[in-house]
Formats: C-alpha cells, sequence, structure tokens
C-alpha cells in the first residue's frame, strides 16, 4: 500500500477521494450513473454507509489524515432522507467539521456534503467531475505530504 | 482471529469485463493479506457461478466471502442466498460494487481496474472484521390498514378482505368512493362511474372483515412491519351513526339549507349545514358541518337546532368529540389519491376571474345526472345553454413551469366530455378542444379517439395564449401547429383540464408514515419497475394517484396488487428481521442518553437499573445515526462497525 501512495506522488497530481454515499439516495445515484454510462473520474473511491448521519467525522479525519486530497459525503435531499432526519445530523456535523479543519489550517473545501438522490446519476457524475477538478487545483493534501515524510 | 477470505470476480458477460481486466484483479486479489482463494466466473448471480462459490467455500473451508459485481442493491440478497446454502453465515458476505461504480462509469480500463483493486482490497479489509449474524422473528399481526377509501383503497380492502384478513379503512371524508364517486361515466367504455362504484362502496361497508372508519384521519403511526400502532382520529360528525337513519330530515330542517357550498359538487351546488355529500354516500349517514353550523360557530341556532328538533331518531349529538381509536396492523397500503392543479395559478386562462371558466371535474359534475344541474348543461354565470364549448388541455401538465409531467388521463377525459356533450346537445353545440397531444394508450382508447374525431369535433393542436374575457365574452388564440395556422375563437364556455397534483398536505402525510416523495411529490415506491407497489419502508405499500398520475383501469390493478403484496406479510405468522442493526457494547456504555435523542425511530431506551442504553430490535431501523452520535463509541452497527469503515477507508486509498 505504501509503495502504491509513493507511486502516486510521482506522478502528475491525481486528486484521491473518499466517498461516503447513503444506501438509499447517493449511493443508489451512484448506481444509476452507471446505469445510464455516465462516465466521471475514477479518482472517487465509494463506500457504502446506510445513512449520511451514520457519518462520523473520525471517518473523515481519517481519510485525510491517511492521505485522501478530497473527501465527498452524499446523502438525501433535504426532507428526503429515508431514515427522517440523518441527512440534516450529517449536515450539522460537517458545517462543525469544517471549521475545525480551519482551524488545523486544512482547506475546508476539501470535505464535500451534496444531496444526490436516487434519480439524479447525471447530478452524481457531474459532482465527481466538479470535485475532482476543484481538489486538483487546491493541490495535493499537505497532512498527507507530512504524514509521508 | 484470521478468517479465511474467498474472492470472486464476475466478468458479468462483458459488463465487467470489457473495461476491468478481470484476471489482473484475480491475481491482484489472491495476494491481499486473509484471502485464500480468488476465483472469476462469467456471470457469478446464475446456477454455475453459484456452484463456483459453494465449492470454493467447501474446498477451502472458506468462513468471509467477497464478491466483485454489480451493485449491492442488485444482488445482494442473491449471494446472501448462495453462501448460506454454501455454509458460509450470510452476513459474512460483503460486495464490491465494480459494474455501476466502476465498469459502466470509466472506460478507461486501466484506470478502471486499478479503482477495482482499490474497491476489492477495502472490501476484503471489511470482510476481515464481519460477525456472523443471526435474523431474530416477530410475529406479524394478521390485519392491515388502507388509508383512503376511493375506488384504489376500496378494491384493496376488498381483496385482503376477502383473502380473509381483517381491514381497517380509513377515508378522511365523511363517505367513501373519492374521486371516482365525482365522475359520471368512464373512458373508453362509458360505463356510469356510480353503477360500477356503488356496489363496490356498499359491499366493503358491509363486508365482515372491514371496519370502516369514514370522517377519519391517521394521527400517528409507529412499530414496524408485521407489528404497526395506528392511531386513528376520529372527527365528531356531531350524528351519531348508529342511531342515524339517512332519512335526510335533518338537511330539511338545517337553517342554512342551500346555503353552503357543496365541495362535492366543487361549488357549483349548495348544501346545508347538515349534509349528505352526494345521494348514494357509504355510509348514508348525514355529517353536520362544524365550521359552518349555526349552532357550532354561534352556539345559537334559534331557540333550539332545527336539526335536532327534525331528528326523529334523535341521532343529533353536539356533545360529540374528536375520538382517537387506537389498532394493531401488520401491513399497510396507502391509497390517498390526488388534487387537481388549482387552475388560478394559470393566470392567463381565467379560471378565477370568469365564472364560465370551468375545470373538467366541474364539467363532470355538470354532466352527471345527479349533480347541481341534474344533468343539464348550463353556463355557471347566466345558467343558459352554452352554443360553443371549448377544452384547452394540458393545463399546468407537461409544463416547466408548473407540473412537468403528463396526467395521463386529461386526453381522455376531454374526449369523453366531448363524446357526452354531443349526446346530449346534439349538433347545435360547436366544440373546439386545444391538445398538446392526444395520448389515448390504453386500451380501446385509441379506437374512443377515433370514434369522437368524427363527432364535428375542432381539433386545435397546440395551447392558447390566454382566455379572454371581454364583457362576459370569452375569446383566445390559438395556433394550430398542424395547419400553422392561428385561429380565434369566440366561446361561451371554457373547460381547463388541470394537472393532476399530489394531495396538499402529501408532504405533511409522509412525514406521518415515514414515506418518501419522488420530486414531483407523489408517493415513491420501491422500484419503478420490479416494485411499482412497494415503498422504502417495509410493510407499507402504495396504490393509485398517491404515487402517480393513472386512470381506474390501473389504479384498480395497483390496487389489488398492492393487496397481495401486504397478503405476502399477513399470511405469515412469523417475519424475520435484518439484523444489520444497532447494538450497544454494555462495558463501555455510559448512559448518556444522547442516543435516545437522536433516534427518530424511539428505538433507544435507557435501562435506568444499570444506566445502559438499549436497542429495540423491532424499531430500530439501522440508520446508524446513534452510532456517529455515541461519545464513547459503545454504539455499534453491526457490520457497519466504525473498525471496518475505518479499515475501508485505509485501504481504499
Amino acid at each position: 500500500m505504501t509503495e502504491e501512495k509513493k507511486e502516486h506522488n510521482k506522478e502528475e497530481f491525481e486528486p484521491r477521494i473518499v466517498g461516503f454515499l447513503c444506501n438509499w439516495c447517493s449511493y443508489a445515484g451512484a448506481d444509476l450513473a452507471g446505469t445510464s454510462r455516465i462516465q466521471y473520474p475514477p479518482n472517487v473511491r465509494i463506500i457504502r454507509v446506510m445513512c449520511s448521519g451514520s457519518v462520523d467525522s473520525m471517518y473523515i479525519l481519517r481519510a485525510l489524515l491517511e492521505g485522501a486530497d478530497g473527501v465527498f459525503v452524499g446523502g438525501c435531499h433535504p426532507g428526503d432522507c429515508h431514515y427522517l432526519d440523518g441527512n440534516y445530523k450529517a449536515r450539522r456535523r460537517m458545517v462543525l467539521l469544517k471549521t475545525i479543519l480551519e482551524t488545523f489550517g486544512l482547506e475546508s473545501e476539501r470535505v464535500w456534503i451534496r444531496w444526490i438522490s436516487a434519480s439524479e446519476g447525471q447530478r452524481f457524475a457531474e459532482t465527481m467531475r466538479d470535485m475532482t477538478d476543484s481538489i486538483r487545483k487546491l493541490g495535493p493534501n499537505p497532512i498527507a505530504k507530512q504524514w509521508n515524510i | 482471529m484470521t478468517h479465511r477470505i474467498g474472492v470472486f470476480i464476475c466478468h458479468c458477460g462483458i459488463n465487467i469485463a470489457q473495461n476491468v481486466d478481470v484476471e489482473a484483479l484475480t491475481e491482484y486479489a489472491s495476494h491481499l493479506d486473509g484471502v485464500i482463494v480468488s476465483k472469476n466466473y462469467k456471470y457469478m448471480c446464475s446456477d454455475a457461478g453459484a456452484n463456483v462459490i459453494k465449492d470454493a467455500i467447501k474446498e477451502h473451508k472458506l468462513d468471509r466471502v467477497v464478491i466483485a459485481s454489480c451493485s449491492p442493491r442488485m444482488h445482494e440478497h442473491t449471494f446472501r442466498d448462495v453462501v448460506r446454502d454454501g455454509g458460509v453465515n450470510p452476513y459474512c458476505l460483503e460486495i464490491a460494487n465494480i459494474r455501476e461504480q466502476c465498469s459502466w462509469a470509466h472506460t478507461d480500463k486501466e484506470q478502471a481496474t486499478e479503482k477495482a483493486k482499490a474497491l476489492v482490497r477495502s472490501a476484503v479489509a471489511k470482510a476481515k472484521l464481519m460477525e456472523p449474524l443471526s435474523t431474530s422473528t416477530i410475529p406479524v399481526i394478521p390485519e392491515a390498514l388502507v388509508i383512503g377509501g376511493g375506488i384504489a383503497g376500496i378494491q384493496a380492502s376488498l381483496d385482503l378482505a376477502n383473502d380473509g384478513f381483517k381491514v381497517y379503512l380509513v377515508e378522511r371524508e365523511p363517505t367513501i368512493g373519492g374521486r371516482m364517486a365525482q365522475l359520471d361515466k368512464t373512458f373508453p367504455t362509458l360505463d356510469c362511474a356510480s353503477c360500477i362504484l356503488t356496489p363496490k362502496m356498499m359491499e366493503a361497508a358491509n363486508h365482515a372483515n372491514i371496519e370502516l372508519f369514514t370522517y377519519a384521519d391517521i394521527a400517528k403511526i409507529e412499530g414496524s412491519i408485521g407489528n404497526y400502532t395506528v392511531q386513528i382520529k376520529k372527527k365528531p360528525r356531531y350524528v351519531d351513526i348508529k342511531k342515524c337513519t339517512g332519512c335526510g330530515d335533518c338537511a330539511q330542517a338545517c337553517r342554512l339549507k342551500g346555503r353552503v357550498s357543496n365541495e362535492f359538487d366543487l361549488g357549483l351546488g349548495k348544501r346545508g349545514a347538515a349534509y349528505l355529500a352526494f345521494p348514494q354516500a357509504v355510509p348514508l349517514k348525514y355529517t353536520i358541518d362544524s365550521k359552518h353550523c349555526l349552532f357550532l360557530t354561534r352556539g345559537k341556532c334559534g331557540d333550539t337546532p332545527a336539526c335536532k328538533e327534525a331528528c326523529l331518531q334523535q341521532a343529533i349529538n353536539f356533545d360529540q368529540k374528536e375520538e382517537i381509536i387506537t389498532k394493531k396492523v401488520g401491513a399497510i397500503i396507502v391509497a390517498t389519491g390526488y388534487d387537481l392543479l388549482d387552475p388560478s395559478a394559470i393566470y392567463e386562462y381565467g379560471y378565477a376571474t370568469s365564472a364560465d371558466v370551468i375545470t373538467s371535474l366541474e364539467m363532470e359534475r355538470l354532466i352527471s345526472s345527479s349533480g347541481p344541474t341534474k344533468g343539464e348543461i348550463l353556463r355557471p354565470s347566466d345558467q343558459k345553454k352554452p352554443k360553443s364549448i371549448t377544452f384547452i388541455l394540458c393545463v399546468g401538465s407537461r409544463d416547466e413551469t408548473q407540473c412537468t409531467w403528463c396526467c395521463r388521463i386529461g386526453c381522455m377525459s376531454a374526449l369523453k366530455h366531448v363524446y357526452l356533450l354531443r349526446e346530449k346537445l346534439g349538433e347545435d353545440v360547436e366544440i373546439n378542444v386545444c391538445y398538446t397531444d392526444i395520448r389515448s394508450y390504453g386500451k380501446g382508447y385509441e379506437e374512443f379517439y377515433r370514434k369522437v374525431r368524427g363527432l364535428k369535433t375542432n381539433m386545435f393542436r397546440g395551447r392558447p395564449s390566454e382566455v379572454r374575457n371581454i364583457s362576459g365574452q370569452l375569446t383566445l388564440d390559438i395556433f394550430d401547429t398542424m395547419t400553422s395556422k392561428l385561429f380565434e375563437v369566440t366561446t361561451d364556455l371554457v373547460v381547463l383540464v388541470p394537472a393532476i397534483v399530489p394531495r396538499f398536505d402529501a408532504t405533511a402525510f409522509a412525514r406521518i408514515l415515514h414515506l418518501t416523495q419522488s420530486g414531483d411529490g407523489f408517493l415513491l415506491e420501491a422500484h419503478p419497475k420490479l416494485r411499482p407497489m412497494d415503498t422504502f419502508v417495509n410493510g407499507m405499500f402504495i396504490a393509485g394517484c398517491c404515487q402517480g398520475p393513472k386512470d381506474i383501469q390501473d389504479t384498480v390493478s395497483q390496487a389489488s396488487g398492492a393487496a397481495s403484496r401486504a397478503a405476502i406479510i399477513l399470511s405469515k405468522k412469523e417475519l424475520e428481521i435484518d439484523p444489520l442493526i444497532a447494538s450497544v457494547d454494555e462495558e463501555i456504555c455510559t448512559g448518556c442518553g444522547i442516543c435516545i435523542e437522536v433516534c427518530p425511530y424511539d428505538a433507544r431506551s435507557l435501562n435506568e437499573k444499570t444506566r445502559v442504553a438499549l436497542v429495540n430490535d423491532a424499531l430500530c431501523a439501522g440508520c446508524g445515526g446513534c452510532i456517529a452520535a455515541c461519545p464513547s463509541n459503545a454504539s455499534v452497527h453491526k457490520n457497519f462497525t466504525k473498525k471496518q469503515i475505518l479499515n475501508m477507508v485505509d485501504e481504499t486509498l
């Protein structure tokens, strides 16, 4: 694993993004993007969770410490949460986490939270394109650099 | 303890194999820590593919399985059965989604293969920490709740009742029948709506297995599949329905007789405060309208309320209070119907400003022999027979500023009206139809359309820009896209065919039931093609227009389908419940109670003695909200544990 990481750094910068997608909306939306054969950059690695509200801040911090250049959290649209209000919990948690990240000198723009429904394959693919571009502009995650030294 | 993991990679024909180097992936997976064997096969979901997995489990004594294939939303259940048959706990299976989220989304084979490797690596990392889980069972209450007493609710109730299940049918209006009861005739066969509906209404009311709650709302729903607790709020109708014989003396005596607008006739007719929505109402019981009744609003109606004096049965009871009735049911069918878009929203058609611009449902009441004009076609403004009638279709439908969807019944209902108007008014009346496209898709619909086109109807393909009302004379400009000509039409009566929209309170109602809505606001089905009557809440089903616009044929089919889906649950004594729920590490739990506050299902509680939080397995839906909220990591999401997710994060990078 560490070998691969080094390899990555040698090449031109390709952002590595970890995505936490809720089972009911965003994960299904990502499936729909595939089913509709809509292409998006392969930079995102998806981890399925049952609800965006179950995404612990710890997951995001760990991903950033382990070298992810960006973390994406996808949930159902406000009001549409399969579990009633999990996405609101996620939203509150992300706001707090972003202020903490800024305090530590890390760009909070590395963490994205977006609402993508099961029928929004196109939106999922577009969001992944936007996020990959925007993280590419931000450059490699500075924490990861230190970590590698 | 180290586990023995097997990785099985599916080609999915060429769906995966064309963009992912399956052989390289298989080779790669075989070297991952903990992996004993790695194989690939053309179709893992086939019988032969299942045998590849089962044989490998036996040969290599595997206890954890990773399958790299299509989305777990597609075949997780299939593969759980396969590994169970092979002798591995079905919850010791993890799926790496290398089709929808990899081979289909990325055409660069090298990149897609690299991503597939990462996905398999992280799935293996999760599998290492998977625990065998067992499903528990809960008893099923063999009774059902049906919400909405229109044709969908009636059909579903009758099917379930005839299947032998007890049904509680709840309707918010004083009578069942719904929208269909307002119709005169139905397309394309021109069956009289009342003649085919009323017998079904009677059957539902008299069925030994159906208990009817009219003039009642759903106050609260708790519990889960097999065991829901429902609170039904019976609104006071101020008439004792056990005593009321439906004689109508109260309505005759009511001091407001003929002075309250009748919502059943959409305001075209009048009633009193004591009223029956329509003569064939079921139950045939009168209701006192608390919004208008003099006694209920002002506390005084002459010396004694006239209705009370007139009722020989002494059925009028002004002391009636709202009543909450609690029932337990195993399954729920939602059939709450639709509203029509208020055409005032499209200001230029003048619905709000001219009495002679009406909706198709109002036309239905004008045509109906039991309607306010006893079936005579009279203009609302002057009660004269119109010489010219113009229909405007797609009012708000297929319109990006209002409703993007097609109402699916507008074309046919307008054609039906044309036919009935010709029948009633003969050749003297001019009939114009402004349509967008005529959608006559159903059985016998196209034939009906042809029949109507032969009836001297002026068909214009286009949408008028406005309806001008110049001192009572209605005029509209219509550009016919078939002839590329602009016509000016002067007409006596304009009939708007408005869009079908979700019930005005659909969102609040969906909240009570924990149901989801699609972008258009209708209730969302679990799968548009394969699970059209199911919802994402287990044990709740949807039928009729609450799910989306449809005609009576489709509504009845869907209602029978929903009843049959519900019967599958109700006919079981016990149900297995998914074990992917929360649990508590009692050693760590401090009893802070945060999990209780965040749980949307009231599944968490505190053992006051031990000060340890508890999980009610039957109520927990497995969202994981309490896991993220738990400050001491005592809450555990079975097989979505924090350690598992963190392992996945580490390996995915």
